[in-house]
């Protein structure tokens, strides 16, 4: 073997040789990452039709299962609050005492979704609710909205 | 004529020909050159060196812990490799093929409890083979490499458990997927709390590339059972093969290299002295002590591995093959009710292994799925490089002085983690207390978190007072050992209904 001198052709080239083999090797990898990561998520459109806002009395406190949320009427109008835990996604119990409780890691929340106990890093989400143009009931469980905000039909 | 006869005769002589084209050597092995010959000569066998010694065939020093988690690999291959034949990898179907597999093929429920059986056998015994190897010494020089290789095994194990029992679609398997996604988001606990999800998102990456939807839906499943069935298991296979090969590079089985090495035996007889031979090259049979070949040295207390290593196999084979079927007799593997998106179960736990963990995400989801994990794996990488006294090598808790740290530490260790227990589920904890604190807080002060830093405080104690790393490395060891083993039976037992705590499963509330 000999010794090239530096800046001597032989050593530009196994240089760019070892850049473009390691080039080559990057762009595979990145490939391999690339293709796992989905483009399009699929998933349901968590947008519901609840039916009549007539057909809910205030007083109204009812678990619904697949819209994953718990719906109220009261004076002030109706909100959703969801019923999947900020904690690790178990769907939690509506409590008859008031509250909901998680039966994985026993995270706790008030009556209005904020954490009281366990583990869960954030409340519970309030979720968006409106008219939809036949004027029924339309929960959409992607939008969140501020605690509190209540919808009057 | 003559051609003809020729031709019956080879015919005549094909089994024999046959034979001995197949079997190199031809015949059972007499001598310890033919004995040599018969490991090196064949494919399966060449991977162990020609002589094994002494010390690595004692039952009472490796407690054959690595053949019977080789062992066990192999029948979940094989049992494996069977399921899948009737196993379909899509959320309509799932369910009821392991049904089908439970109550209609030929023999799967057996073959269906064998798999499950050595699956809990083989997390068993991996981490008894750690804790084995980690008591005699054996990850320092020129093992530290190896100690690695044996952690990523584990992982790769626990993976293997994890995606396992994902595939039946049953309730366990559906909040099991669920759980475990949302911890791989769980980064975000710490990136919302500081409000930089929007630049970086780890968390939402990590799930994505689980779930491949926003549901836990039939890409998850596919995701999952890919895992399983091929890239986890190609890994495990390979980081097998090095594991298998630095053991042999590494110099065999770590022994006590200050004691005087028993007898080999060579040619039936016991010898202390090996007599060289000037036209025999030593060195390629692997009769010499040491990494490298050196000869005009003792052989230095070893036995030919032909039969000697074998009858092991056989025997580490045939205990791993009699528990999983005397299990798998004795009780079956379990299916839940199928996966129901809309109501988990309560309590819905992990098999025992995970519980311990279970028990920490019960804190904190952050640092009992993502960061705990994190500090004991990096810990234990470490460990290797941060005790490098060759002291004590070979040799259970490197002595007498290390037997006793090892068992100040269990008690510390035993003590420690049930008062922070009896503390937390009597008193709670901060949130029960100041009900406005902020997240951050919890994630980093934890009874999870408290129990590390207490652990790692008693182990610089130790370093301190006995300035030893050595002695400091046993005591965290075995702390954690502790650690693990409370909070696991804390996750089976003593957990029920809405993760309360209940002295025992015949109390939980009746529905």
């Amino acid at each position: 073997m000999h010794e090239h001198r530096r800046g001597s052709r032989r050593s530009f080239l196994s240089w760019a040789a070892i850049s473009s083999f390691c080039a080559a090797i990057g762009t595979a990898l990145a490939g391999i990452i690339r293709l796992p990561k989905p483009a399009v998520l699929p998933g349901p459109q968590r947008i519901y039709k609840l039916g009549d806002p007539e057909q809910f009395a205030v007083g109204t406190r009812v678990k619904l299962e697949t819209e994953q949320c718990c719906l109220f009427r009261d004076e002030q109008g109706f909100h959703a609050i969801s019923t999947i835990c900020t904690h690790l996604g178990c769907i939690i119990a509506v409590q008859e005492q008031g509250g909901f409780a998680c039966p994985c890691h026993g995270s706790r929340f008030s009556e209005s979704g904020e954490v009281v106990g366990g583990p869960a890093p954030t409340g519970l989400p309030w979720l968006e609710i409106s008219l939809s143009v036949e004027g029924q009931l339309q929960l959409n469980a992607e939008a969140e909205v501020p605690r509190g905000t209540k919808f009057r039909a | 004529m003559a051609d003809t006869r020729e031709f019956i005769q080879n015919l005549k002589d094909t089994p024999r020909n046959l034979r001995a084209s197949w079997l190199r050597l031809g015949k059972p092995p007499q001598s310890d050159r033919e004995r040599s010959q018969a490991t090196f000569h064949n494919f399966f066998l060449h991977l162990q060196s020609v002589r094994v010694h002494r010390n690595s065939l004692r039952f009472a020093y490796s407690l054959g812990l690595g053949l019977i988690l080789t062992a066990s690999f192999v029948v979940l291959t094989i049992t494996g490799i069977l399921l899948m034949v009737y196993y379909k990898p899509s959320t309509e179907l799932a369910y009821n093929s392991i049904k089908d597999i439970h109550y209609v093929v030929p023999a799967g429920r057996f073959i269906r409890n064998i798999h499950r059986w050595s699956a809990h056998l083989m997390v068993f015994a991996v981490f008894l083979h750690m804790a084995r190897v980690f008591y005699t010494g054996s990850y320092k020089k020129p093992r530290e490499f190896n100690w690695l290789i044996g952690l990523a095994l584990l992982v790769l194990t626990l993976a293997l458990s994890f995606t396992g029992y994902l595939l039946p679609w049953d309730q366990l398997a559906f909040w099991a997927i669920t759980i475990g996604a949302n911890i791989a988001n769980s980064p975000r606990e710490v990136t919302d709390a500081l409000g930089i999800t929007r630049w970086f998102d780890m968390g939402g990456f990590q799930k994505q590339l689980l779930l491949g939807a926003t549901y836990v839906g039939e890409e998850a499943l596919i995701r999952f059972y890919v895992l399983h069935i091929v890239l986890l298991p190609l890994l495990c296979g390979a980081f097998m093969g090095l594991h298998f090969w630095r053991v042999r590079k590494d110099g065999g089985l770590s022994r006590d290299l200050t004691k005087d090495a028993p007898p080999a035996s060579v040619l039936g007889r016991s010898m202390h002295v090996f007599q060289t031979s000037p036209s025999k090259t030593y060195g390629l049979m692997a009769i010499v002590r040491g990494r490298t070949p050196a000869v005009g040295r003792g052989p230095d207390g070893t036995v030919p591995s032909w039969p000697n290593l074998l009858w092991a196999y056989g025997a580490a084979l045939m205990f791993t093959v009699a528990v999983s079927l005397g299990l798998s007799l004795l009780s079956d593997a379990p299916l839940k009710e199928m996966a129901n998106p809309a109501i988990p179960e309560n309590p819905a736990k992990a098999p025992w292994y995970f519980l311990g963990l279970q028990e920490l995400v019960s804190y904190s989801a952050f640092m009992g799925g993502v960061g705990i994990p994190t500090i004991v794996l990096l810990g234990l990488a470490l460990i290797p490089y941060l005790d490098r006294d060759p002291r004590g090598t070979g040799q259970w808790f490197g002595g007498p002085e290390g037997r006793r740290v090892a068992w100040k530490s269990a008690l510390f260790g035993l003590a420690s983690v049930i008062s922070l227990l009896v503390f937390t589920v009597q008193l709670g904890w901060l949130r029960d207390w100041y009900p406005k604190i902020p997240q951050l807080m919890i994630t980093a002060v934890n009874p999870g978190t408290v129990i590390v830093g207490i652990y790692m405080a008693w182990s610089l104690w130790v370093v301190k007072r006995t300035g030893s790393p050595r002695l400091a490395a046993i005591a965290l060891f075995t702390c954690f050992q502790m650690g693990f083993v409370v909070l696991t039976l804390m996750g089976t037992v003593f957990r029920g209904p809405n993760w309360q705590f209940y002295w025992w499963p015949s109390q939980w509330p009746v529905h």
